[in-house]
This record gives C-alpha cells, structure tokens and sequence, in this order.
C-alpha cells in the first residue's frame, strides 16, 4: 500500500519538472535580438540552385559569411523591392570592416518568368555582391519546405502576368550555416542593420 | 495535383504511419480474434475506424499543407485532433479490444509497463486531465508559442501528437464506458462538471481570437499563406473555429453522459467485466 500511495507524488513531480524543463527551453537566448531568434528551430542552409550566370551554386559556397536569403521574384511590385532595398540599406550601416562578411541571397520562386539574365539583372539593380538564385519548381518547393514556407501562383491575366504570393520574411544563417534570426517584414533598417552587425561580431569575435 | 497525390503526406512522418497502422492492425486483430458475444458491432466498429482515420487524414495527407499555411485549417485541424477524432474513439468504446490486449502482455513486462499506469493514472484525475484539456490549447496557441511550433517542424510534430494523445485521454474519462456505479469510472456529476468547466477557457480565447484587432498570429504572414486570403478573415474564421465548435461538443457530451445517467441511474448492478454500456451497437 505505502508503494501506491507514493507513486502518485513521484509521477506528479516528474511532470512538474518535465513541463518547468519545456518552459525554461523555450525562454533561453544569448541575445536580444531584434527579429526572431530561430536557433535550434530550423535546419542549417543546404540548397544547390542556380545562380545568375547559369551556373550551380551550393549552400556551402557561401559558408564564413553571413547569409542573408529571401524568397521573391523579380516582377513582384511591392514586397520584394523594398525588402530588397533595407536589407541593402541595412548592410551598408554596418561598419565598413564588417559589410564583406554579409551575403544577399535573392531566391526567385518564379522560374518561369525569372531567368539567369534577368535575375542578374534585377539583383545587380540593387547591388553588386547580391546573388540571385533559382531552381527548378521542385528544388524551390523543397527548399520552401525546409524552411517551414510556401510560395503559389494566381490565374494569369490576359497579358500573362500573374502574381507570386511567398514569404515576407528573411532567414539569416551565420557563417557555418546555422539558421539564427528570421527578420519580420516591420522591422527598420536600423533594426536589421543592428542584428547584422552583432551576428558578424559574435562569429568573428 | 491529382486526386491520388492529396492523400500523400505532406511532411512524410513515418513514425505517424507506424503508429497509425499499428492502430489498426490491432484493432483489427483483437476484434476478430474476441468470441462473437464480446465482438463490438458494425457501428461501433465504423465510429472506431471514422475516428482514426479523422485524425490520419488531418495529419498525414495534403490537409496538412493546408493547415501548415492557413491559420483556419490549423484551427480546424486541431479541432478534429483534440475533438472530434478521440471523442469518436471514444464513443467506439474499445474497451474490449483493448482489454483482449491487456490480457496478452506478458507478465515479465508488467514491472516496466507500470510507471505508465502510475502517469496515465496521474493524468486522468478529473482536475488534472480538465486543466491539461485546456492548457494544451492555451499553450500552444500562446502567440509566440505558435510561432515556434509553425517554424519548427519537430515542435510541430509535437504540438500535434500532444493535442492527439490529450484529446484522447480526455474524451476517454468522459465516454469511459463502465458504469461508475459497478467500477472505479467517474462518476457521471464529475463527467458533466468537467465538460461544463472546459467550455469558459476556451470561449474565451476564441473570442479573444475573434474580436483582436490586432495580428495574433502573425507566423503565416511570414511564412506565406497557402492562397491569396485577407489575413483578418483568416484570423476571424479560425477564432470562431476555436470558440463554437467545442462549447458545442462539450454540449453534445453533456446530452450524451445525461442519457447513460437516466439508463444508469442509481441501479447498482453486480461488477461485471461484460458490463458495457452506451455506444453498443
């Protein structure tokens, strides 16, 4: 009897410690980050896309640097040119030393309309050292997938234009490829430019 | 997308096929394997099968890339998963099946097998399993909770399964087919006080849900919406999915444990292992 009496307690504080445990999991972080801290919550970067000039470009090719993706394409009226436009913006506040250790990476989920050409074209407009990438729509769905998002395509209208709906937010990966702040689409460029610059100081330092 | 490619998962989760199939397997095998006279009926096994494959389908075919990019269908994902889905299992009453399994764990295993009753004995107090009940739907719905769970695909994983299990352990307190007068069920005031105290919370969070102004969840407006729908109708639909539906469950329940009272009622009846009542059909 005094064995059953006891278990209830016992198995009562292990719950206690299992739920005390989940909750202090999700509290820690090193940082007060302005975006979100995804560390631990997402996959690190693995991709093999094309890039601008037609050629395969992998994951690992950007790894020491900072890599700063998002998802978009090129006839995208709103969303994209100015995302693209802060996080040029918020790249070029950060001191001189440290901007050559950020990489823009522009994934086009459009390939249909989006070719090498015109990709490196549309991402040269905002900058010289933004890769452009894109795959086939398989490659790209998966790698939405990973990245817990989804892109579609509405109805074409009578000019063939048709709108792309996708992620408004940014993943950044720190140089080893780990997945550590998704940026909302609210945040300013200080903001960004904030995270960014103690992102590349943390993995330098 | 063909017919055929909307039953494939979406998110491929082979422990979650294993567990289902296993379900089956042993339902199945238990129900033909019981004498004829202790065999649930064809309604009975129906509700059974209805009640899991519910479940399945929400969380293992295209209906979860839906529920993964628009908050409604999550909301009403979660609905079938922590309701409807366990409280038709529930309402199956496999009662049998189960204990012809019970019946075949060997001895030698029980040692190990009984800090799982002393758990499932801890979890299945009244108060314990309403505040669970409720808890688990506040938890993970906490907005940056929610947030977590939607980018990380094992929190997802979890979220679901714990909304799955706790749906299940719940429903199975209130439908527990023995007779509270002949076995150590709860008693049917107990039931229906527990059905009656889980309604408030979750009103409240639904209309909490449906009267914010603001973005709750903002977590599909970053990660992309499965189509072009205007984010306030989203958040709104998935309000009213989480505020009427289970009060209306909860309801049900109540007309259903007042139904076996009235058969019930009072007539102490000699405690027998046969002693089904309820769901037979």
């Amino acid at each position: 009897m005094t064995v059953r009496n006891a278990t209830p307690s016992r198995s009562r504080r292990l719950l206690t410690t299992l739920l005390l445990t989940a909750l202090l999991a999700g509290c820690s972080s090193g940082h007060d980050w302005n975006g979100k801290d995804i560390s631990g919550l997402m996959p690190e970067l693995a991709f093999e896309l094309t890039d601008s000039s037609g050629e395969t470009y992998r994951a690992e090719e950007g790894e020491g640097s900072i890599r700063v993706m998002f998802f978009g394409f090129t006839n995208c009226p709103d969303i994209c040119p100015t995302t693209m436009a802060r996080l040029k913006g918020a790249i070029n506040q950060m001191p001189d030393s440290l901007q050559d250790e950020v990489t823009m990476l522009f994934v086009s989920v459009d390939p249909k309309r989006d070719t090498p050409d015109k990709l490196g074209e549309y991402v040269g407009f905002f900058g010289d050292d933004i890769k452009g990438l894109t795959g086939d729509e398989k490659t790209l769905r998966k790698l939405a997938k990973r990245y817990r998002t989804t892109f579609g395509y509405n109805e074409p209208d009578e000019n063939g234009d048709y709108d792309v709906s996708h992620s408004s937010a940014v993943y950044v990966f720190d140089d080893e490829g780990r997945a550590r702040l998704l940026l909302r689409s609210q945040l300013s460029r200080d903001e960004i430019s904030e995270d960014l610059t103690t992102l590349v100081r943390e993995t330098t330092g | 997308m063909s017919w055929f490619e909307y039953l494939l998962p979406y998110d491929f989760s082979p422990l979650t096929l294993l567990a289902f199939l296993a379900v089956l397997v042993l339902y199945i095998r238990g129900l033909r394997a019981l004498p004829v006279a202790e065999r649930p009926g064809v309604l009975r096994v129906g509700t059974f099968l209805l009640g899991v494959l519910l479940c399945y389908a929400v969380m293992h075919t295209r209906f979860d890339y839906y529920s993964q990019y628009m908050f409604f269908v999550h909301r009403g994902q979660h609905l079938v998963l922590h309701h409807l889905g366990p409280m038709l299992i529930a309402l199956s009453n496999p009662l049998p099946i189960l204990r012809y399994w019970g019946n075949r764990i060997p001895q030698a295993a029980s040692p190990y097998l009984a800090p799982l009753g002393w758990i499932y004995r801890v979890l299945q107090q009244p108060f314990i399993a309403a505040f669970l009940f409720v808890g688990l739907i506040y938890f993970w719905l906490w907005p940056s909770m929610h947030f977590d769970a939607m980018l990380s695909r094992q929190l997802y994983w979890v979220m679901n399964w714990s909304m799955l299990l706790d749906g299940l352990l719940f429903w199975w307190l209130i439908f527990d087919p023995r007779s509270p007068y002949s076995s150590g069920a709860l008693s049917y005031g107990m039931r229906i006080l527990l059905l009656i105290l889980v309604i408030v919370p979750q009103q409240v969070l639904g209309a909490w849900i449906v009267f914010n102004r603001g973005m709750v969840y903002d977590v599909y407006e970053v990660c992309g919406r499965a189509w072009p729908m205007a984010p306030e109708t989203d958040q709104l639909i998935g309000g009213i999915l989480t505020w009427i539906p289970p009060s209306m469950m909860s309801g049900i329940g109540v007309l259903i444990i007042l139904g076996r009272l009235l058969h019930d009622g009072g007539s102490v009846k000699p405690s027998s292992e046969l002693n089904v009542q309820g769901t037979n059909a």
